[in-house]
């Protein structure tokens, strides 16, 4: 019995501790995902958790400045002033109409400071053959357009 | 050509179900026939989909701008090369991509053990019959490559369409790695269908031993091979293409590939001691079945979007194909297990917390934890809505934070390991095999304080990879010393003679040393720097010992894109070195960009020059110069994982410890005979 005791035991301190760094990454890298609606329903706390806001960005919104890049986001007709201040350079993928997900905080003023931004160009690929007439079998897939990397 | 592949798609999908439905009878009615029919049903399912692929294939070959997933996909000056690749860039190719390497493993198993396994074959054929029906009807009559493109006539009728060129393949797959990165991940994936279905088949037959476990062994290997090589190119293209100057980043696509490894990995490890000791058996045969089913969510994961959506589920409805299909295959696996579990039953105990047992059980143990804290990361936000409404995501921090102690730990029972005796470890062994291994740790961890590493992990990190690497020699140099002694050859020839002979045993170091050296590179990034600025002809930018001159500017236009790079020249202490075109391309067809790193690489550190756009201000090109330490041991390191796995599955050269006297010819044979499979079963591993 002694012997099992000792692999319980062994066994609880490596899970445990482990179980304990978990918590600690969690703690620090915690993202709450909303739409942009939402984002101008939260309250107190809420807004200011890191925050992770998907939409489309508006043609022609995009201004890049020194320091910093500004757009606009659009999702179900609710708009989102979002200013990057990320030292990464923008993916190649994010221009006007392109879907992107920003991530970072609320500002005081309702703005987005976003220190991520992500991006996928839906429209250019997988939606270009039913952007012409309808295929034989209605719409094609409506797969996601992110490059797979499998 | 897409009538003929969508036909032969058809058909596959009707013998995939006759292979079920007849297998299932022939176990039932163990007509002789009837077991024969039912395996020639699996055969022709596989030559079907190699048809229909073939087709595929074809209709990107010859510019077919009717088929919808061609158009999508492909384009008139995209290079022949990258034409291949096209078949796997979207979810419709990528899914008859899977069928057709599954159909490859399938073939090779049904066929390899046609006149074999008599008891036994008829249940995996069934199992395996059953995987591919569930994704010939996604090919089929889900997401069907073969559509195309036709408009509503006058009168009501279809015409079909044809496009004059097609949309051009994404410029991120557009660089060597996505050619084969692609297959071999996938095969990886597929690769854990056959370990899977003979420690199904063989639950369900109640076979006898642990025979399954001798059968699938090789099968096991080389689908962990695969899965080892996709992720590592998956790594590197991600360093070399996606120019943030990582290789690896927790995304969720990644995770989906890492997960499968590591329960892999654990199953690797673990059936040793169903082999030696029989134990572990439940254990066995649940890491399988998980590891197949995390193959399955992965590939749920990288095709439907689930995760990195912002809408759960929306996005496609291929996920909730998966979802029922991964709901299918536990209630399979459970109801299976719980009818049959007493042939499981376990024949020994544990003896000591010092054995080799217990290593192979910490080994499971925290595999097992890291698979699952990477898996609940990946899925936190889906979890987290179901659970609080409200949708968070966790980023790299999480995953580092437990991971790194996980690998630490793992690398620390790699060196002690193989070196621990079954049952219980002397005292005087202990010291024999490690007294010098530590000294040599320690004395590395006092230089590595000395010359002013700081690090916490990185440290612990450097001295275990010298102990483990220094008790792995110590175990090629004991074996040699007394082959020496016998035959008189050289230390080097007796060494890879020591591995001929027992190439589970050595081949299995080989692969415990490539990953000690991609522990090495992954240190490192402990240390990576980076600096960004604006660059004006004939400005320097500089970074640790090396300095980058912009010399000039160009833009040339390519047949399928323009490109403007930066040409830049890097002195290293002053000296002139070389020149780097880091490099961005401009792709006409779908109006995107991509960036080409220009890297300079050594095994002391990584050069890694992004060109990353004009600045705002004043239209100067603006540079972003990365110095990643070590990061070519990780590549190196995997190359040397996957000799030792080739190693592993050659065939041992005389049976382990018979050493003759007679002068032997230490060179290694040609490759082609040593890799014929071997007909018989050896307990290679000590």
């Amino acid at each position: 019995m002694q012997k099992r005791a000792k692999f319980g035991v062994g066994i609880g301190v490596i899970v445990v501790s482990l179980a304990f760094l978990a918590w600690l990454g969690y703690g620090e890298s915690k993202t709450y995902y909303h739409t942009i609606a939402e984002l101008q329903t939260l309250q107190g706390a809420a807004r200011s958790h890191r925050l992770r806001v998907g939409g489309t960005v508006e043609p022609g919104s995009i201004r890049r400045l020194s320091g910093r890049v500004d757009f606009v986001l659009q999702g179900e007709g609710k708009l989102l002033p979002v200013s990057y201040v990320g030292s990464d350079p923008l993916p190649d993928t994010f221009v006007d109409k392109s879907q992107a997900l920003v991530e970072g905080s609320l500002a005081r003023n309702g703005s987005f400071v976003a220190e991520h931004v992500q991006a996928k160009c839906a429209s250019k690929y997988e939606a270009a053959p039913t952007a012409g007439p309808t295929s034989r079998s209605g719409n094609t897939s409506s797969s996601s357009a992110q490059p797979s990397t499998m | 050509m897409d009538v003929f592949g969508s036909f032969a798609l058809l058909l596959a999908f009707v013998c995939a179900v006759y292979a079920f439905v007849g297998g299932i009878a022939a176990i039932r009615t163990r007509h002789p026939l009837l077991v024969k029919s039912a395996r020639q049903a699996g055969l022709a399912t596989c030559g079907l989909i190699f048809l229909a692929t073939g087709s595929l294939v074809y209709l990107f070959f010859s510019d077919s701008y009717w088929v919808a997933y061609v158009v999508a996909h492909s384009n008139r000056d995209l290079s022949t090369f990258y034409k291949v690749a096209a078949l796997w860039s979207g979810q419709e190719g990528s899914l008859l991509f899977w069928s057709f390497l599954l159909a490859i493993y399938v073939f090779s198993a049904l066929f390899a053990y046609r006149n074999k396994n008599g008891e036994l074959m008829p249940y995996v054929g069934v199992v395996l019959a059953g995987v591919q029906i569930f994704f010939l009807t996604l090919n089929n009559f889900v997401a069907s490559p073969f559509k195309v493109l036709a408009t509503t006539g006058a009168n009501g009728t279809l015409d079909i369409f044809t496009r004059a060129d097609g949309s051009g393949l994404n410029p991120l797959l557009q660089y060597p790695e996505m050619v084969i990165h692609p297959p071999n991940l996938y095969s990886g994936y597929t690769g854990f269908t056959i370990p899977f279905a003979f420690a199904l088949g063989a639950l369900l037959a109640r076979y006898p031993g642990e025979k399954w476990i001798h059968l699938t062994r090789k099968w096991t290997m080389i689908a962990w091979c695969f899965q080892t090589m996709g992720i590592l190119l998956g790594a590197h293209w991600a360093y070399a293409v996606l120019g943030w100057g990582g290789y690896w980043g927790w995304d969720p696509v990644e995770n989906a590939s890492l997960l499968p490894w590591l329960t892999g990995t654990a199953f690797l490890h673990s059936v040793m001691m169903q082999e030696k000791r029989g134990m572990m058996k439940v254990w066995n045969v649940w890491l399988v079945f998980c590891t197949f089913m995390l193959c399955i969510l992965g590939t749920l994961l990288t095709r439907s979007g689930v995760v990195s959506s912002v809408h759960a589920f929306a996005q496609s409805s291929i996920g909730n194909w998966f979802v029922g299909f991964l709901a299918l295959i536990l209630v399979v696996c459970f109801t299976a297990y719980v009818k049959n579990r007493d042939y499981l039953k376990s024949e020994n105990q544990l003896d000591s917390m010092v054995s080799r047992e217990s290593s192979f059980l910490f080994n499971n143990l925290i595999l097992l934890v890291s698979c699952i804290a990477v898996l609940s990361g990946t899925l936190f936000p889906v979890f987290s809505e179901w659970f609080s409404g409200s949708r968070i995501s966790v980023g790299a921090p999480f995953f580092n934070k437990v991971n790194i102690p996980i690998g630490l730990l793992l690398l620390f029972l790699t060196g002690v390991g193989p070196l621990l005796a079954w049952r219980k470890t002397s005292t005087d062994s202990l010291k024999r095999n490690f007294g010098g291994p530590l000294v040599a740790a320690l004395v590395a961890g006092v230089a590595a304080l000395a010359v002013g590493l700081r690090e916490f992990y990185s440290l612990v990190c450097l001295i275990l990879c010298v102990f483990v690497a220094s008790t792995i020699s110590m175990e090629f140099f004991r074996g040699a010393k007394v082959i020496r002694a016998r035959s008189g050859a050289s230390l080097l020839a007796s060494a890879v003679d020591l591995t001929m002979r027992n190439t589970r045993r050595y081949g299995g170091y080989i692969v415990h040393m490539g990953m000690v050296l991609i522990f090495v590179g992954l240190a490192g990034a402990a240390f990576n720097r980076d600096v960004q600025k604006e660059m004006q002809l004939g400005s320097t930018l500089q970074i640790g010992r090396y300095n980058l001159l912009l010399q000039s500017f160009d833009s040339k236009p390519e047949k399928n894109y323009t490109s403007e790079r930066m040409i830049v020249e890097v002195m290293r202490d002053n000296k002139p070195l070389m020149m780097l075109y880091p490099e961005r391309r401009f792709f006409q067809t779908n109006e995107q960009s991509g960036t080409m790193v220009a890297i300079y690489s050594t095994l002391r550190d990584d050069l890694y020059v992004v060109y990353a756009g004009q600045s705002p201000d004043n239209q100067l090109p603006v540079i972003h110069a990365y110095l990643n330490p070590l990061v070519k041991w990780i590549w190196l390191g995997g190359v040397i994982v996957v000799l030792g796995t080739i190693v592993t599955l050659l065939p041992n050269r005389r049976a382990v410890l018979a050493f003759s006297s007679a002068q032997e010819p230490v060179a290694a044979r040609p490759l082609g005979q040593t890799l014929a499979p071997s007909p018989t079963l050896r307990e290679g591993h000590d």
